[in-house]
C-alpha cells in the first residue's frame, strides 16, 4: 500500500477551497473573494492519524462538461490523476446549484467525501442544512464545515482518512436518464468496460462517448493510453446507438439538454429535501448595497471614491513613517561610515557597500515599505468583502465596448499587486484571443514595484502645486489620474487590438457576483504584510542590493573626467528631453529592468553622485536633489506616465513567455506599452512646451 | 390564455420570470447557460442593472450572475406576474 493518499479537491467557484486547502496543509495558497483563484493544481501535504495525505487543489468549476480550460483540468484529474479521495466542497449558502458539481462527480467515482461549507454563513441567513439527509440521499459521506474558523475540519480529515482507507465501498448515488439515452448507452457500455476494465467509470465514459465529447477522447488516449477511436467494434456500437438516438429525436443539443435537465431536477429534488430555509428571499442586506456600489447613478462615482480613499490613506499614512524609517536609516548610514573611517578601510570599499549598495537599499526601504504596507492591507480588504467582481460588474460594458473580455477587469486588479500574476490570472478568460489581450494591456496598471515611486514623485511634485489644498488631496488625485489614465490605456490599446492583430468580436461571458463576506481582518494583516509585503520587499532589496553597487561603480569609474553613467545618460539625453525626461531617468528605467522598484533609487544614485552630496532624509530634501537636477512639474508627470506605460519588468515578461510560449507576443508585449508611453510622453512634453508652461 | 415570450434582456428590473428555452445557435454558450441550471421552468428574477445599462444581474439558483445582454437575448423567459 501507497505510504501516502492523494485527495482531491474540488468544488465550485468561491465556495473556501483555498481556506481548506490552506488549513489543512498550511500552505498559503492566496485566497480572495472572487471566483477563479486557483487556475493550476496546487499542491500541499498534511498528516492525519497514521497516514500522509496529499491534497491537490484542482480549479474551482460549476460543472465537468469540460467547456472550459479549468473544467478539463479538474475533470481529468478527478477522471485520470487516480484519486484516492474526491473532496467536494459545496457553498450550504447556495447548495442547490453546487449540487450539479456534486452529482457530476459522483458518476465518475464512488470514493468522495462532501464537505459542505460556509455553514455559518449559511446560519446568518437562516438557512440549515440536514446534513444525514444529503449523506443519505447521496449515499457519501457528508460533513459540515466553516473552514474559516476551523469548524469541521477535523470531521473532514477523518471522513478522508476513512474514505481512503481500502475496504471501505460507498454506494453512490446514480443519476438516472431518460429511459433512451439509459439504452443507448447500455448499446456502448460494454464494449467501453472491454477496453478501460475497472480503470475508469465506464457507464459514465459511454455517456460521454455518445455525447461525442472530443476532450474525453483525447484525454483517454493521452492520459490512460487508450485507443477508443480506432476501435472497430466500439465505433460499430456507437454509430448504433447514436443512430438509435437519431431516430427518437435525440441530437447532440436535445441529448446535452436532456441530460443537464436530469441533474439538475435531481439537485433541486435533494436541495428541497436537505435545505430547510426560513428565509425564502434571497439576501436583502447583499442586494441593499449593490443597489448602491453598483447603481447607475452611484456605481463609477463610489467606485473612484473607494479607489480615491484607499490612495489617500496611503499617501496620508506613508508620509510619516517614511521620513521615520528614511531618519533611521541614515542616522545608521552615518554610524556605517565612522565605523568605516574608523577601520581604516579603503574610500572605494565605504563608496562601494556604503554609498553604493547600503544607501540604495535603505531607499527602496524607506520609500516602498510604508505605502506596501498600508495599500497592500486595504487592497485585500476590498478583495476580500468581494468588492473586485462588482467592479468587474460595473466595467464590463466598457471592456465589451473594446471588444475585450469582461474578466479583464478582474486581471488589471490582480495587476495592481503584480503584473506577473495578473499575467497567470489571465487563464481565467478562455477564449485565446482575449486573454492576449489582456496579457499584453495588463503592464498599464501600476503594479506596486511602481506605486512607490508615483505615490513619492505625486507627493513631492504635485502635491504642493495647488495653494490652499492639502498636498495628500491633490496628490491623491494626481494619482488617482494616472490610474485612470491607465485604464483608459488598457481599453483603449486593447480596442485598437481587436481591430488590428488580434481581430474579433467579444466572446460571452458570465460573471457571479458573490455574497459579500465580512473580511477576516487579523488574517489579512498576517496575509498582506507577510506575503506580499515582505515578499516584494525583499524582492526588491535583493535586486537593489546588487545594483547599488553596479550604480556606484559606473557613477565613480571615470574616463577622461566623465564618468560611465554620465556617458550613458549622455548618450541617451536628447532622446530623453524629447520625453520630457532626461538621460538619467531614461536610463534608471532600463537598469530598472530586472525590477520597477529600484528605479526612483538609481535616479536618486546619480543625481547625488553627480552632484554634491545630500543629506537626503526628507522628502523636501529630495524634493530639493530633484529640482537641482532640472526636473520641473513637467518632468514629473512625464515620469509617472512614462513609469505607467513602459516595458514590463524581466519576471512579467518571463511570465509572459511562459504562458503564451511565444516570443513574438512577448515581444508584442514589450513594445505595445513602450511604444504607448514614448508616444505620450512625447505629446505631452511637446505640447506643454509649445505652450510655454513648461 | 397563452402568456408572451420574451427575450430575458427584457424581463423588466425586479420582476420573475420562468425559463422556456435557451435559443443560442453556439453549443459552447449554451452548455454554460445549462452549467447554472438555466433548464426549462428555472425560476430567474432581474436585480441589478450596471452602471452602463450593461451587464444585468439575475438571480439564479440561489446565485447572483451577471448576463451581458447579447447572452440573456437567447434566453426567451415567460413572465411571472404577482409577487
Amino acid at each position: 500500500m501507497a505510504d501516502h493518499f492523494v485527495v482531491a479537491l474540488a468544488g465550485n467557484p468561491n465556495v473556501g477551497k483555498s481556506t481548506i486547502f490552506n488549513s489543512l496543509t498550511g500552505l498559503n495558497q492566496h485566497t480572495g473573494n472572487w471566483p477563479g483563484k486557483t487556475v493550476t493544481n496546487a499542491r500541499g501535504k498534511y498528516r492525519h492519524k497514521d497516514k500522509s495525505f496529499i491534497l491537490v487543489d484542482i480549479p474551482g468549476t460549476y460543472s465537468l462538461m469540460a467547456s472550459s480550460v479549468e473544467e478539463t483540468v479538474a475533470r481529468d484529474f478527478i477522471c485520470f490523476g487516480e484519486p484516492d479521495v474526491t473532496v467536494v466542497v459545496a457553498d450550504a449558502t447556495c447548495l442547490e446549484r453546487n449540487l450539479n458539481l456534486v452529482l457530476q462527480t459522483l458518476e465518475i467515482t464512488g470514493n468522495v467525501v462532501v464537505c459542505v461549507n460556509l455553514i455559518d454563513e449559511a446560519e446568518r441567513k437562516k438557512i440549515k442544512i440536514d446534513l444525514k439527509i444529503l449523506q443519505a440521499r447521496l449515499g457519501v459521506p457528508v460533513v459540515g464545515a466553516s473552514a474559516r474558523s476551523g469548524r469541521g475540519l477535523n470531521q473532514l480529515r477523518e471522513a478522508v482518512y476513512r474514505a481512503a482507507l481500502p475496504g471501505v465501498v460507498s454506494r453512490p448515488l446514480a443519476v438516472d436518464y431518460e429511459g433512451t439515452i439509459e439504452e443507448a448507452v447500455q448499446m456502448v457500455e460494454p464494449e467501453v468496460r472491454r477496453t478501460v476494465q475497472n480503470k475508469i467509470n465506464s457507464r459514465w465514459a459511454a455517456l460521454k462517448l455518445i455525447e461525442g465529447d472530443h476532450s474525453i477522447i483525447k484525454s483517454l488516449r493521452d492520459i490512460m493510453g487508450f485507443d477508443l477511436i480506432n476501435d472497430a467494434t466500439l465505433a460499430n456500437r456507437l454509430a448504433a446507438a447514436r443512430k438509435f438516438l437519431q431516430e427518437n429525436n435525440y441530437d447532440s443539443d436535445a441529448m446535452r439538454d436532456s441530460l443537464v435537465f436530469t441533474i439538475v431536477s435531481l439537485a433541486e429534488e435533494i436541495a428541497r429535501e436537505a435545505v430547510i430555509s426560513e428565509n425564502q428571499k434571497f439576501n436583502s442586506r447583499d442586494r441593499k448595497i449593490d443597489s448602491i456600489l453598483t447603481s447607475r447613478r452611484y456605481g463609477l462615482p463610489a467606485m473612484i471614491t473607494l479607489l480615491g480613499l484607499v490612495f489617500w490613506l496611503t499617501v496620508t499614512g506613508a508620509n510619516y513613517p517614511s521620513e521615520v524609517i528614511a531618519g533611521f536609516l541614515f542616522w545608521i548610514e552615518e554610524r556605517l561610515t565612522e565605523f568605516f573611517q574608523w577601520a581604516g578601510s579603503p574610500p572605494w570599499l565605504h563608496g562601494l557597500l556604503v554609498e553604493g549598495m547600503y544607501r540604495t537599499l535603505a531607499w527602496v526601504v524607506s520609500v516602498m515599505l510604508p505605502p506596501m504596507a498600508i495599500f497592500f492591507p486595504l487592497f485585500t480588504i476590498l478583495e476580500d468583502l468581494g468588492y473586485l467582481p462588482r467592479v468587474a460588474f460595473n466595467m464590463d460594458n466598457f471592456f465589451k465596448k473594446a471588444h475585450a473580455h469582461g474578466k479583464q477587469a478582474l486581471t488589471m486588479c490582480m495587476g495592481f499587486g503584480c503584473n506577473a500574476a495578473g499575467i497567470i490570472g489571465c487563464r481565467i478568460i478562455d477564449s485565446p484571443r482575449e486573454r492576449l489581450i489582456a496579457t499584453i494591456t495588463n503592464n498599464f496598471v501600476p503594479c506596486n514595484g511602481r506605486f512607490p515611486a508615483l505615490i513619492a514623485i505625486s507627493t513631492i511634485f504635485v502635491g504642493g502645486t495647488v495653494p490652499g489644498i492639502p498636498n495628500s488631496v491633490v496628490s491623491t488625485c494626481a494619482l488617482m489620474s494616472v490610474i485612470i489614465l491607465g485604464v483608459f490605456m488598457t481599453l483603449l490599446i486593447s480596442r485598437i487590438l481587436s481591430a488590428t492583430i488580434l481581430k474579433g468580436l467579444p466572446s460571452s461571458f458570465i460573471l457571479e457576483l458573490p455574497p459579500y463576506r465580512k473580511p477576516q481582518i487579523g488574517r489579512i494583516l498576517v496575509r498582506s504584510v507577510l506575503d506580499r509585503t515582505l515578499f516584494v520587499l525583499g524582492r526588491a532589496a535583493s535586486i537593489a542590493a546588487p545594483a547599488g553597487m553596479a550604480i556606484w561603480v559606473m557613477a565613480n569609474i571615470t574616463i577622461g573626467g566623465a564618468s560611465l553613467l554620465d556617458y550613458g545618460a549622455g548618450f541617451l539625453q536628447p532622446f530623453a528631453l524629447l520625453l520630457g525626461l532626461d538621460g538619467y531617468i531614461l536610463m534608471a528605467f532600463i537598469l530598472g529592468f530586472p525590477a520597477n522598484e529600484i528605479v526612483i533609487p538609481i535616479i536618486i544614485m546619480s543625481y547625488v553622485s553627480t552632484g554634491s552630496l545630500v543629506e537626503l532624509d526628507s522628502l523636501e530634501a529630495l524634493r530639493q536633489l530633484l529640482i537641482s537636477h532640472g526636473w520641473t512639474w513637467l518632468t514629473a508627470v512625464c515620469v509617472m506616465l512614462f513609469s505607467l506605460m513602459h516595458f514590463p519588468c524581466g519576471t512579467t515578461l518571463w511570465t509572459i513567455k511562459k504562458e503564451t510560449q511565444s516570443w513574438k507576443w512577448t515581444l508584442i508585449s514589450f513594445l505595445v506599452p513602450t511604444l504607448t508611453g514614448i508616444t505620450v510622453c512625447f505629446i505631452v512634453a511637446q505640447t506643454v512646451r509649445m505652450l510655454g508652461l513648461g | 390564455m397563452k402568456r408572451e415570450l420574451i427575450p430575458l434582456n427584457m424581463l423588466p428590473l425586479g420582476s420573475a420570470a420562468k425559463v422556456r428555452s435557451l435559443t443560442n445557435d453556439d453549443s459552447r454558450t449554451r452548455r454554460r447557460m445549462l452549467d447554472l441550471g438555466l433548464i426549462k421552468n428555472t425560476h430567474i428574477e432581474a436585480i441589478q442593472k450596471s452602471p452602463s445599462g450593461d451587464p444585468t444581474a439575475y438571480w439564479i439558483r440561489g446565485a447572483v450572475i451577471a448576463l451581458r445582454s447579447d447572452e440573456a437575448s437567447k434566453i426567451l423567459v415567460e413572465a411571472v406576474s404577482g409577487e
